[in-house]
């Protein structure tokens, strides 16, 4: 009987530790079992649904809720006010802004939450948004950022004291400016180019959502939500609702998808939350795809100048000045000292003399957001900008792309390498895995085709991207979100059959952290994986720390799982030292046993150590009993996962069409826990880069209407767009992490959209004259650009 | 109203809303939670499943309209502890993270391969694009489309 657990893969060799495992995770979600949070269903529950604005900017004269209340099915109808007595109208963001939960002066953006309605079922919960009478004063919106510092800009956060204009954060900057004009001085060459990196949206297949179950007897509040940091959110709620943290709990199940939207704390939660404490009932609240869209957190939405310079072939500095469309309310996710996130990664992978970066944020009438998109705080911009404009450069200086990057890349033996805006790179061989993809893709011999197709008037292109992603935050003396440390616990229990529990504080949306993290503590103390269970998503069930984004999942919580195993691993040393009765330092250890050094057969498996620490035997002087350890991680640095990546793209001169034909990538993520998982990470984040190059883009109307608010608009790549990604890999142990791993999740995601870009531009530049285009390279903007007028994205 | 639908071979009665959506009448049958809703547009393809064979988009119709037909979810796929070569396929092949379009990629998939026990890749990459995966880049999909559907082709000659 074939079943998950005895596939004939399964039978064949068993690996113990790192290896391509199938995953533990498959068994329930091949079967239609997963638990997400639309599945689970409470005794009395009921269910909310929110009523949103239709303008983008508009004062609220009055809100009328009787129809709805007289609806038969329907329990309550929250609006501001009532949320003012709870002193819940308000909510701070991770920014330290504040955020309206329901709107009650005004409506800032289209999609604003402006009511709450409870109701016996889903279906009347919807009827009951439509009997709400809301009547608004339009006012003029601002959607472009460029615009929002007009003079004659509507003001749009008028509730914050003393904000006169739509400065949502002052200028931040990295780098040396009078280094950096020096060095454009002494250029021989410099490009400018104005680049947008539009608003797009992590979308992840289940939208948002949470039930809030309080109970009035006991005051506990169980939360089911899936989100990518529950602690840090309990954290949020008690200081938000003024409830206990120990009284309340976060379970998140299975979830289905986060990338960044399932970061934030939004006002659906907190309506939920309010809902359930004044009912005393269990709320459920669903949002729906559009909601999800015009509503949560969108990616990017960067506007750029930047300016490349080159001296004697070779790349020496960098300009760049860069809006950030923050949206209504600044809400960007970033740790605390960071307001542009990592964007000053920017200089890449390059040995620049000198680069300065300046980075101002503005409120606009679209949704509040600027979570990382599978992206490390802003990196995803940085790298698109900079591996634009070394294309941008390359042209200029009439030299291949790659060879451009060759001469300017930071050599191995620099590493550690200090960049000029403050980064300590851990290691790399950025030319050795530029080669790699080179042989993959067969460079020499794309470019004859190339030039053949060229000669028949067919458009191919070739594009190049090299990354360097700063992974893991983070040490906690650089970085904290809202004062809390950037750090991840682990837990691991060996119980006296010798199978481990072992729980941990990130959380998984797909990750495979149940497979790969019990291959860590497989690697480590010699269990097989199979006999570890990886506990998560649960506040109540796992130690402090702050979750899982920015690739930070194997970076930090990956170190503390093998940091407590290794500890797990020190304590059985000491007890077999006592059962072997010999001294701790004359034992050796192979996989799974501690054995007396030159005497093989004269040692104690694991299962015999967690036998003997639960029993009635001698514990080592001074040890209490039990095989288990505790850690908080506190990475010294980040990662540093880089990747060179090459597309080949065809056009049609006719539609300006454009097809991902080949996507080349080479990830150097250091040591590979499972490669098979990150292989289809990588997978993944190529099929996100291909829907951002091509097809995905949150666009607005002049009034502020938001014109792709479902997925008939909004277009994520099927099988059909996607290629057939050819890997490679290289590995670079990272120095500082206990496996010598680094974060990949977000990398492709982060390297892919510049390579499709460029290849684009590749493909136009001889024939067109195009030397940039905005992304995404749809037909009717690929064929304007063609055609001699390319056109920013909104 | 009344409606009388067979679920798996099994007929489920209940009383229902006219406007009921076909997703929704299945996921409010106990230990039927397994076919997902992404989308309200029918674009996403989480909700798929079998009608009469066919793979159809369960937010695109209405449980009324159901009686007399066939529905099958993924919670039929497995017969008693066998699991079916599809959901194999999707095990090996990694061709899954977070799960969630997983059912209804499921769904899509079989109903190829009852169709057309050979499909080449462009053949797999057409019959799952009507669904949207934001994990494996589809790549391990169409890997564990084919392994199916040789792993079926294998067993096919044993006998």
């Amino acid at each position: 009987m074939a079943t998950v657990e005895n596939l004939p893969s399964a039978q064949t060799e068993r690996p113990i530790g790192f290896g391509r495992l199938k995953r533990k995770e498959d068994a329930r979600f091949i079967r239609g079992k997963g638990t997400y949070l639309d599945d689970i269903r409470l005794p009395g529950m009921v269910h909310g649904a929110m009523l949103r604005s239709p303008y983008a900017h508009a004062r609220i004269l009055s809100i009328d809720t009787s129809k709805a209340l007289a609806h038969p099915n329907v329990a309550a109808v929250v609006t501001a006010k009532d949320l003012e007595t709870l002193g819940l109208a308000w909510m701070p963001t991770i920014s330290y802004d504040t955020q309206a939960v329901l709107a009650g002066d005004k409506v800032r953006f289209q999609g604003q939450e402006v009511a709450f309605v409870i109701a016996t079922d889903e279906y009347s919960a919807n009827d009951a948004l439509q009997l709400i009478d809301v009547e608004y004063e339009p006012l003029p919106a601002i959607v472009n950022a460029r615009k929002a510092l007009d003079p004659d800009a509507p003001l749009i956060r008028d509730d914050k004291a003393g904000q006169r204009d739509n400065l949502a954060s002052p200028t931040w900057e990295a780098g040396d400016q009078a280094a950096t004009d020096r060095v454009f001085a002494e250029a021989d060459t410099v490009v400018k180019r104005d680049i947008i990196y539009p608003r797009c949206h992590p979308a992840p297949l289940e939208t948002c959502g949470m039930i809030a179950d309080f109970n009035p007897e006991t005051g506990q509040l169980d939360i089911y939500n899936g989100n990518q940091a529950p602690h840090a959110h309990r954290t949020v709620y008690a200081h938000v609702a003024g409830l206990a943290e120990h009284m309340i709990r976060i379970k998140c199940s299975d979830i289905g998808g986060g990338f960044g939207n399932k970061v934030p704390v939004y006002p659906g939660y907190v309506c939920a939350i309010a809902g359930s404490i004044v009912a005393g009932v269990p709320v459920k609240w669903v949002e729906n795809r559009d909601e999800n869209l015009i509503s949560t957190g969108f990616a990017r939405d960067y506007v750029m100048h930047s300016e490349m310079c080159a001296k004697n072939g070779k790349i020496t500095g960098l300009r760049v000045d860069v809006i950030a469309d923050h949206g209504a309310f600044d809400s960007t996710a970033q740790p605390t000292k960071f307001p542009a996130g990592f964007f000053h990664i920017v200089c890449g992978s390059y040995d620049l003399e000198a680069s300065h970066v300046k980075v101002k944020a503005v409120y606009t009438n679209k949704a509040p957001g600027g979570v990382a998109y599978r992206c490390s705080f802003r990196i995803t911009e940085a790298v698109y900008l900079v591996e634009r404009m070394v294309d941008a450069l390359a042209l200029e200086l009439k030299v291949d792309p790659i060879e451009l990057r060759m001469r300017s890349f930071i050599a191995p033996e620099q590493f550690p390498y200090e960049t000029t805006t403050g980064w300590t790179y851990d290691s790399g061989n950025y030319a050795e895995t530029m080669r790699v993809a080179m042989d993959i893709a067969g460079y020499e011999d794309l470019r004859r085709e190339q030039a053949e197709k060229r000669a028949r008037g067919e458009l191919m292109g070739i594009g190049v991207s090299f990354f360097t992603e700063g992974v893991g935050a983070g040490p906690r003396k650089h970085m904290d979100i809202l004062g809390l440390a950037m750090n991840d616990g682990a837990d691991l229990r060996v119980h006296p059959s010798g199978k481990a529990v072992v729980s941990i504080s990130a959380q998984t949306q797909g990750q495979s952290h149940e497979t790969t993290f019990a291959q860590i503590v497989a690697e480590e103390l010699g269990i097989p994986p199979e006999d570890v269970e990886v506990r998560h998503g649960d506040t109540d069930r796992s130690p402090y720390g702050l979750g899982t984004y920015g690739s930070r999942s194997t970076p930090v919580s990956g170190a503390a799982v093998a940091v407590v195993s290794r500890k797990v691993r020190d304590k059985a040393r000491l007890i077999a030292a006592t059962m072997l009765e010999t001294r701790p330092e004359d034992l050796a250890w192979e996989k799974g046993r501690w054995y007396v050094k030159g005497d093989l057969e004269k040692g104690a498996m694991i299962e015999e150590i967690a036998v003997r620490a639960y029993s009635g035997e001698p514990m080592p002087t001074g040890m209490e009993g039990g095989l288990d350890a505790q850690v908080i991680y506190d990475p010294p640095n980040l990662t540093y996962p880089y990747g060179a990546y090459i597309a080949v793209v065809d056009i049609d001169p006719d539609t300006g069409q454009v097809t991902v034909r080949r996507f080349i990538a080479v990830d150097d993520c250091g040591v590979r826990i499972n490669p098979m998982v990150v292989d289809g990470q990588i997978h993944g984040g190529l099929a996100e880069g291909v829907g951002i190059a091509l097809m995905e883009v949150l666009t607005f109307d002049e009034e502020g209407n938001c014109l792709n608010s479902s997925f008939l608009n909004y277009l994520i790549p099927t099988a059909l767009e996607c290629p057939d990604f050819e890997l490679g890999e290289t590995v670079t142990p990272c120095p500082h992490h206990p496996l010598g791993a680094k974060g990949v999740g977000e990398s492709p995601n982060v390297g892919s959209p510049p390579a499709i870009v460029n290849a684009v531009i590749d493909a136009l530049h001889q024939t067109h004259g195009v030397d940039h285009i905005d992304m995404p390279c749809t037909p009717a903007r690929v064929w304007a650009a063609m055609q001699g007028r390319p056109e920013p994205p909104q | 109203m009344h409606v009388s639908i067979s679920v798996n071979g099994e007929q489920v009665s209940r009383e229902i809303e006219p406007r009921q959506l076909l997703v929704h009448f299945i996921r409010e049958t106990p230990d039927l939670t397994g076919t997902h809703w992404g989308c309200d547009t029918s674009n996403c393809g989480a909700c798929v499943v079998q009608m009469d064979g066919q793979p159809v988009k369960s937010c695109t119709i209405l449980a009324a309209m159901c009686e007399g037909h066939e529905i099958r979810t993924v919670e039929s796929l497995e017969v008693d502890g066998q699991l079916d070569p599809i959901q194999m396929g999707f095990h090996e092949q990694h061709a899954l993270q977070c799960g969630f379009c997983t059912p209804g990629m499921l769904m899509t998939a079989r109903a190829l391969l009852d169709e057309n026990p050979n499909p080449t890749d462009l053949e797999i990459r057409t019959a799952i694009s009507g669904g949207i995966c934001r994990c494996t880049g589809y790549k391990n999909i169409v890997s564990a489309v084919r392994w199916a559907a040789e792993y079926e082709a294998a067993a096919k000659q044993e006998v």
